[in-house]
Order: C-alpha cells, then structure tokens, then sequence
C-alpha cells in the first residue's frame, strides 16, 4: 500500500519536473532568439520544413472536414428547414475548432514526429555535443529556429484549412446539395464575428508553439540509441496531441 | 535546395498564408481598413437583444451598423449608428428595432424622412421605436391592464 503510494507520488512529482524542465527548455530557446548570431537562412530552412512541407497534407484535410460537415449539417438542418445556415455552421465550427485542432494535429505527426527524430539523432550521434565543442550553441542552432517556425507556419497553415475547409464546404453544400450561394456566403458573413477569427489565431499560435517545444524537448532529451529515438518520437506524437485537446479546451473557456 | 528556390518556396507559402489569414479577417472578421461613414445616435426605451455589429437597414439595404450601445441618465438607450457616407437622414427620421429570420436577429430599420434639415454627424435621431417585447404584451393582457 505504501509502496503504492509512494509510486503515485513519484509519478506526480516526475510529471512537474518535466513540465518544469520544458518550460525552462522554452525560455532558453526563445531567449537566445534575442542574442546574435542571427542566422535568418535558419529560420528559412525550418519554415520550409516544417510549414511548407505541411501545406498539401492540411489542404487535403481542410477540403476534407468542410466537405463532410457541409454533408452532415445539411442533412441535420433540412429536417429543421434552414438549410442557410448551412455556411455559418461550416465557417463557425471550422474557425473556431476544427481548423486549429485538426491543423496541430496533423503538423506534429508530420512535422513533430520528424523534428524529435532529427534532433534525437543528432543527440545520440554526439552531433550536438559536436556543435558544443564548436562554440555553437545547439539550443540557438538547432531549437531556436525550429520554434520560431512553428509559431510563424502554424497559424499560416490554420489560416490556409480554413480558407479550404470553407471552399470544401461549399463545393457539397452549394454544387452538390444546392443550398444558395448567396446564403452560403452571407449566412458565414453575418454569423462570425471577429472575436472568433482572434480566437482561432491566438489558439494555432498556442498550438505551434506547444507541438514543436515538445518535439524538440523530447529529441534534445534522447537517451540510449535507437530505440530511445524510436521512444521519443513516439512520445511526441501521442504527448502534443493529448497537449492540443487540453490546451483547446482552456483556451475556448477563456474565450467564452 | 538551392538558396533562391528555399526563399521562393518560402515566400509563396508565407504569401498564401497570408491571404488566406486576411481573407478571413478582413471579410468575416470585419476588420474596417476604411473607417469611412459618420456617426449618429438615436434614443430607445428599449434596446433589448440588440447588439454592436447589428446592421442599420433603409428599404432593406444595409447601410451601416450598431457600434455602441450604452445607458443614458435618463435610463434610456443610447445607440450609436455608423452610417456610410453620402447617406442623407432628415431629422424626421424614424429609427425601428426590428427583428429578422425565426433566430430574431434584431436590427434598426430606418426610414429617412423628408423634412429640409439633416441630422449632421454626431447628431441624434429624435422619432425612435423600440423593439416589440411579446411577453410583456402577453403579460399586460392576462393581468387585464387593457
């Protein structure tokens, strides 16, 4: 029993010094944003990885979730005959939920998963330590720009769901279903307000920021070889979605 | 990847991201990049379930919106109406809180007048109706005050 308890206890105790240990992980490496070197061509080739690399897979599934909530809201107003509310609903639910959750989600299995993958390598091949040696700082080389670029790319690529999530909406609701066109448009006009717009902002910016720390945490934290890669990478993926859903959570009741 | 080809990439997806970001703030979040259109203000007894960002009807066409509401000393509403320029309201203007579609959007509908003098910028529509409360009608006529 005690035995037990004492298990629980250092269960707890080891989750706040992770969490601890993450957020100083955090302010090193936004700190260092402020000290030169600067290497802007960095920041570059991190965007491109991690926020280009992400725009085919989010448009698929931008298209993909407003052509599925136009067909399941069409068929649920029909039976209260107010098919025109059809835009307010896609454009509402898009803008302020599914747009930021889905577009985590998708950028940490895409981009999360490799960025701990690569610094884990780096961490058990001595890459880092090599870094060190050369008076470079590994958080400033390495971390730094990968955080900067999910906190610029995953708004982006939110923005860009939306916009096609919209666009996919419309394609069933107006082309295959025949809701009017006008009421698609204005229906999402007239219902969404800015506070919606800021809201879904505010939350990608929470979100890139919080996929890509972990991702990074758990790759300079790499321990024993091939399998610890493996193991962080998983951790990755699995913590950063659980990360996104509480965070959303939080974050809409503070909007609310 | 050469360094002119990363830079390209990098700029077409931060342009899209951008317009699409813009898309969505400028039209559904109605940010006003032209804050053109004066203001004017009219008086109700009762501005219940009216809301900023309403829109302010003449003939059915929207010509501006409700930017404020706030409480007068005399326990009135005092709604501020931003109208689009060029628009003429006479001071016989009338201001009705209406309500539209079965969710009962409330909106102000206008009609303009006709009288010589305008209402100038800043100025104050005097003839107002206030909105239909139907619990209240229904409550004056079983408590038999008709």
């Amino acid at each position: 029993m005690a035995n037990l308890v004492r298990q629980l206890g250092q269960r707890s105790l080891n989750i706040v010094i992770e969490a601890g240990a993450m957020i100083i992980f955090l302010l090193e490496g936004l700190g260092l944003a402020l000290v030169p070197p600067f290497r802007p061509r960095r920041l570059l080739q991190e965007i491109y990885q991690i926020g280009v690399k992400s725009t085919l897979i989010v448009m698929l599934t931008g298209a993909f979730t407003g052509m599925v909530m136009a067909l399941q809201g069409y068929y649920t107003l029909k039976q209260y005959g107010s098919e025109g509310a059809l835009g307010s609903a896609v454009a509402l639910s898009l803008i302020r939920e599914m747009g930021p959750v889905l577009t985590g989600i998708m950028v940490s299995a895409r981009a999360g998963s490799a960025v701990t993958a690569e610094i884990g390598i780096m961490r058990i091949t001595e890459q880092l330590d090599a870094l060190d040696t050369m008076a470079v700082n590994p958080i400033q080389y390495v971390v730094m720009p990968k955080l900067l670029a999910g906190v610029i790319a995953v708004p982006l690529l939110t923005a860009i769901f939306d916009v096609v999530g919209i666009l996919g909406g419309y394609l069933v609701g107006v082309i295959l279903l025949g809701v009017s066109s006008g009421s698609y448009f204005s229906g999402m006009v007239r219902s969404v307000v800015p506070l919606d717009v800021y809201g879904g902002i505010v939350k990608s910016l929470v979100f890139g920021l919080t996929i890509i720390l972990v991702a990074c945490y758990k790759g300079y934290n790499t321990q024993h070889g091939a399998a610890g890669v493996s193991k962080a990478t998983n951790q990755t993926v699995v913590l950063s979605a659980v990360l996104i859903l509480v965070w959303d959570y939080v974050l809409t009741s503070f909007f609310m | 990847m050469k360094r002119a080809n990363l830079e390209l990439t990098v700029g077409f997806f931060v342009l899209l991201g951008l317009l699409c970001l813009a898309y969505l703030a400028i039209n559904l979040g109605k940010i006003e990049i032209y804050g053109e259109g004066y203001q004017i203000y009219a008086n109700f007894d009762n501005a219940s379930g009216l809301k900023t960002g309403a829109t302010v009807e003449v003939a059915g066409v929207e010509v501006g919106r409700i930017v404020s509401i706030q409480i007068t000393p005399l326990n009135q509403a005092r709604v501020g109406l931003k109208m689009q320029t060029g628009l003429k309201i006479h001071d016989d203007a009338i201001a009705s809180i209406r309500t539209k579609g079965i969710i009962g959007d409330k909106f102000i509908k206008l009609s303009t007048g006709g009288s010589e003098k305008l209402i100038p910028p800043g100025g104050t529509i005097i003839n107002t109706e206030s909105g239909i409360d139907l619990e209240e009608l229904l409550g004056t006529y079983i408590h038999g005050k008709v």
